[in-house]
């Protein structure tokens, strides 16, 4: 119980920074549409998600496009397709629009977001 | 063990199994796996050899419909004309992964319309040449493009007899899942290799040619339908002196 209080608590504080650097335009994600908003944790714990979802993702990469493994839990595919949120009109906000799940951290990190010059940024269905 | 203890382990269960396929590291969390369909879980291998025949007597011209279902699939129709560039630029320029060409002999004056695109050489000059490694032929035979390690030198454009691989000049702001594309890379036709991994048997252009021209498969299978066809018909590979031993082969040229 302790441990789930600790998360929420980690959930509030991410929620709350993610709002503060969200800007009141149209179109702004809704929480709670996405997926993964209503998910305790991601393919690995929080922790580790945090600090190394880059390496995972980095890892998959060169594993999929060479040697065609796909079956895979840490796709790029698969994070936008979970966490990609909805505007107040139900349509998928970019997950590298500002404030939102990639863009929100990276911005506050200043980190570059290099993966979207090429990958969708919301899932197309093919 | 006393009887709460025991509902709150009941209770617990009832929450894991509510979950398909989630794993349980701490209590209260769940990893979640994910779903798909039946994409591939193991490495390519060299079993199979992926290939095509083109039946140039079939191929009718004026007929477009492979090039607009490879657009489609593979999100080439989602690229816009780079603002300030001319018509003429952007269609000297702009990406595409099958090129329809017309062949006339000069003696008879027969001409012969027909698709083409990467021939996913055995032996390809593109990889060849390639700086990076980023140009690199896939244990099943596709040729393709590591867009991560590309850099853009377009070497393998240059190298490439079949003048088969198009530069991205300009951002894209429209991608689909399956095909990422940005600028500065160089792509090609990669045999819809999106289907090949998630357990497709055909391509966007055979399933597209309504005169039958195109027969796709495993070159090493001698039961699939483009080694039957191939034993049957007399083939050609294009530029055959190269001995670059293509896996894209044409009948009457």
């Amino acid at each position: 119980m302790k441990r789930k209080s600790g998360f929420s608590l980690l959930l509030v504080l991410c929620l709350g920074l993610l709002g503060g650097l969200g800007t009141a335009q149209a179109g702004e994600g809704v929480e709670g549409t996405a997926r993964a908003d209503k998910l305790d944790a991601c393919v690995a714990p929080t922790a580790t998600m945090r600090r190394s979802h880059f390496e995972l993702i980095k890892h998959q990469r060169d594993v999929t496009v060479h040697l065609g493994i796909r079956k895979t839990d840490n796709s790029l595919a698969g994070c936008v397709d979970c966490h990609v949120r909805k505007d107040a009109q139900g349509k998928q906000v970019p997950v590298n629009a500002p404030g939102e799940f990639c863009a929100g951290c990276h911005e506050y990190a200043g980190a570059s977001l290099d993966c979207f010059t090429c990958h969708a940024t919301k899932p197309t269905g093919n | 063990m006393s009887q709460p203890t025991n509902q709150q382990r009941r209770a617990f269960l009832a929450e894991v199994t509510g979950v398909a396929a989630a794993t349980v590291v701490a209590p209260g969390v769940l990893l979640q796996s994910v779903a798909n369909a039946a994409p591939r879980d193991t490495a390519v291998t060299d079993d199979v050899r992926y290939g095509m025949l083109i039946d140039t007597t079939k191929c009718a011209d004026g007929c477009s419909d492979c090039v607009s279902a490879c657009d489609k699939e593979n999100g080439l129709d989602l690229m816009e004309k780079p603002e300030g560039a001319s018509d003429e630029l952007w269609e000297m320029q702009r990406p595409r992964w099958i090129r329809q060409v017309k062949l006339r002999n000069n003696l008879t004056g027969r001409v012969t319309s027909l698709p083409m695109m990467c021939q996913h050489c055995e032996k390809p000059p593109c990889v060849d040449v390639c700086p990076t490694g980023a140009s690199f032929r896939r244990a099943d035979g596709i040729v393709m493009v590591d867009r991560h390690t590309c850099i853009g030198c377009r070497y393998c454009m240059m190298a490439c007899p079949y003048n088969a691989r198009s530069f991205i000049h300009e951002n894209v702001q429209l991608k689909t899942t399956a095909t990422p594309r940005g600028k500065g890379c160089v792509e090609s036709c990669n045999l819809c290799v999106q289907r090949r991994d998630n357990g497709g048997t055909t391509t966007a252009c055979q399933d597209a040619c309504k005169h039958g021209a195109i027969v796709f498969g495993d070159l090493k299978d001698p039961n699939s339908a483009v080694s039957q066809a191939m034993a049957k018909y007399p083939t050609v590979q294009i530029r055959a002196d190269l001995q670059l031993n293509t896996g894209v082969r044409y009948t009457d040229v």
